[in-house]
């Protein structure tokens, strides 16, 4: 009877846990669920063609327009922006960590880089909007508008810098010992063991960070929405105020929208795009990443 | 060798001089972060420093006079926030975290949870929110209360919590699960008693630290529409609610039921306008935000600092 009693519980307990474990296959199932089922309406109003190649975003003026170029384009240009100061600054850092510091440097680097990490966005968007356009950009560039790609692009390269430099330097520390070592043995300079070494050896984990950075910069919010403004233009100038696809889905969502109208319905339209752009950079950096995996292990 | 071919130039000079560049180079690039962070923290608390004091914590903001406003809304609608989330993430994280790393082998369905939690953790945090609204908002509770912020936090952490609690049950070792099974525990006993035991400071760390990412998380709430100016705080005592515990259970659901606003939503607020006042507010609101983060982040620290110095194994 105790013996029954106790299998029933241990059963429970399992089929318990198995549906936590179910909650995030759930999330994601919602997740696609919710952004498909709810912009079908969107859907009907604009094909999904002229959605994915029309070039002007005009959802709430007439004559209205569904083209989601305009914000495709902020994004790229705000992570691609991100990314020219990042990927530079995040890669040497990491090699400085990994192969020169001495070890309290390091001891100190790591935490550092977490606080880094753990600096709500929000306070860069007030730093980018407060300090870095008009103490910075519009002292060196005075056409800078008040809102403007370039300082939304600027505080979202520092808030992805820490993500880059910690996986690289947990790549760089991947790479066995015996590489550096057989290099030093044929009077190779750090930096030769550095630049030609370690980092083609953990090119793929490098590969990897990068491709998860810019999944963090294509779907970063209140920075963007803070310093880059609310105009969707298609244009390659970054001193201009320019609209993400994050951005347009807060700004709709501050109006007071009423539900389930063409506007209501286009941020998860947008939505859909942004989630299958990010989900896509994802999956690649995974690849990339078993792959680096399987070298070493 | 045959005559023709150049002679090694070993050029050490010249090599050692570009290495001392180089290191020079990649640490200036790593002073730039240092560098940037000081700045931040230096203009934020030259502009917000005279006011934060005891009134900006207790009174609430203003739209008349923005002097005399504060933050007592949103900060206890950020702590009661993080409570609740804590209270749905974690049970349901170190769930997950336990069926997947104690209860099945690596097979096919193991391997596609994995991928989907990699995933979910790189899902930007404004889809949470639209799922939030969609799920919560609009179908389930039909409000933009508390309960539903709580929920869309708890499914935005839920990735990050299941990941440290994964590793915090991994570097256990299989020892001590061997010496339980040998006295005849059952599954559950040995994970309840020795190995959740075991994991147990790490898991607190993972918990910390995925909490102190929520609590600077504005997006998904923005989506949620908590952005609405609100003076009031959930949970506010009153003469209806007595000390019974159905009057206790009253003043929780209505709690839960309540419109809110959180810290970060309140910096939004207040650094999207223009005027210089509300950006001083702004500093302020943030120097708040940033004293809550760095004491969480410092009891981890310290949890993690108190393991390594009583090894369990």
């Amino acid at each position: 009877m105790v013996v029954l009693v106790r299998r029933a519980k241990e059963a429970l307990i399992h089929v318990l846990l198995l549906a936590c474990a179910l909650v995030s296959v759930a999330t994601t199932l919602g997740i696609i669920v919710v952004l498909v089922h709810q912009s079908i309406p969107l859907f009907r109003e604009v094909s999904l063609w002229a959605f994915l190649t029309g070039s002007r975003w005009a959802p709430l003026l007439e004559p209205r327009s569904f083209g989601v170029l305009p914000l495709v384009a902020g994004t790229v240009l705000i992570a691609g922006g991100a990314l020219l100061i990042a990927v530079p600054v995040g890669l040497c850092t990491s090699i400085y960590l990994s192969e020169y510091a001495p070890g309290w440097v390091r001891q100190i680097g790591k935490p550092f880089l977490e606080i880094l990490a753990g600096v709500p966005t929000v306070v860069y968007g007030y730093f980018a909007l407060v300090f870095i356009t008009p103490e910075v950009l519009r002292r060196l560039l005075p056409q800078t508008e008040i809102f403007n790609g370039a300082s939304a692009s600027i505080v979202v390269g520092i808030m992805i810098i820490p993500t880059i430099s910690s996986l690289c330097d947990d790549a760089f520390r991947a790479v066995p010992r015996s590489l550096r070592e057989a290099a030093y043995a044929v009077s190779a300079t750090k930096l030769e063991v550095s630049t030609r070494v370690v980092l083609p050896a953990a090119m793929s984990g490098v590969v990897a960070a990068v491709l998860l950075a810019l999944a963090r910069a294509i779907g970063e919010t209140m920075a963007v929405v803070l310093a880059a403004g609310m105009t969707p233009k298609l244009t390659l100038n970054p001193l201009e105020s320019i609209q993400t696809m994050t951005a347009y889905i807060v700004q709709v969502s501050l109006g007071d929208t009423p539900p389930y109208t063409v506007e209501y319905h286009s941020i998860f339209g947008v939505g859909l795009a942004l989630f299958a752009m990010t989900l896509g950079v994802n999956l690649l950096a995974q690849r990339v990443l078993r792959r680096f995996r399987e070298q070493y292990e | 060798m045959s005559p023709a071919a150049p002679q090694f130039r070993p050029r050490v000079r010249w090599r050692r001089l570009m290495g001392r560049v180089f290191q020079g180079f990649c640490l200036l690039a790593g002073l730039i972060s240092v560098g940037v962070l000081a700045v931040l923290l230096i203009h934020v608390a030259w502009q917000g420093w005279a006011y934060v004091n005891w009134g900006f914590l207790t009174r609430p903001p203003s739209q008349l006079n923005p002097e005399g406003g504060g933050v007592r809304p949103a900060l206890l609608g950020t702590l009661w926030l993080m409570v609740l989330t804590a209270l749905i993430a974690v049970p349901t994280g170190v769930g997950a975290a336990v069926y997947l790393e104690e209860y099945t082998r690596r097979n096919r369905f193991v391997r596609f949870v994995n991928l989907n939690i990699a995933n979910l953790a790189g899902v930007p945090s404004i889809v949470y929110g639209i799922l939030g609204l969609a799920l919560f908002v609009r179908w389930l509770l039909g409000s933009r209360s508390l309960l539903a912020g709580a929920l869309t936090m708890s499914l935005l952490i839920l990735p990050v919590i299941i990941i440290a609690s994964r590793e915090a049950l991994a570097a256990v070792p299989s020892s001590i699960r061997e010496a339980a099974y040998a006295v005849g525990a059952t599954r559950w006993q040995t994970v309840r008693h020795h190995v959740l035991p075991a994991a147990l400071p790490g898991i607190m760390t993972g918990m910390i630290l995925s909490l102190s990412r929520a609590i600077g998380e504005t997006a998904p709430l923005i989506m949620l529409g908590a952005l609405t100016f609100v003076r009031f705080a959930p949970g506010e005592w009153s003469d209806e609610h007595a000390f019974t515990p159905a009057g206790l259970w009253m003043w929780f659901t209505r709690a839960l039921d309540s419109q809110f606003t959180a810290l970060p939503i309140q910096i939004y607020n207040w650094a999207s306008q223009p005027e210089d006042v509300f950006r001083q507010l702004a500093a302020a609101g943030i120097l708040v935000l940033l004293v809550v983060l760095l004491s969480m982040n410092a009891v981890a620290t310290g949890i993690r600092a108190w393991q390594q110095r009583h090894k369990l194994w």
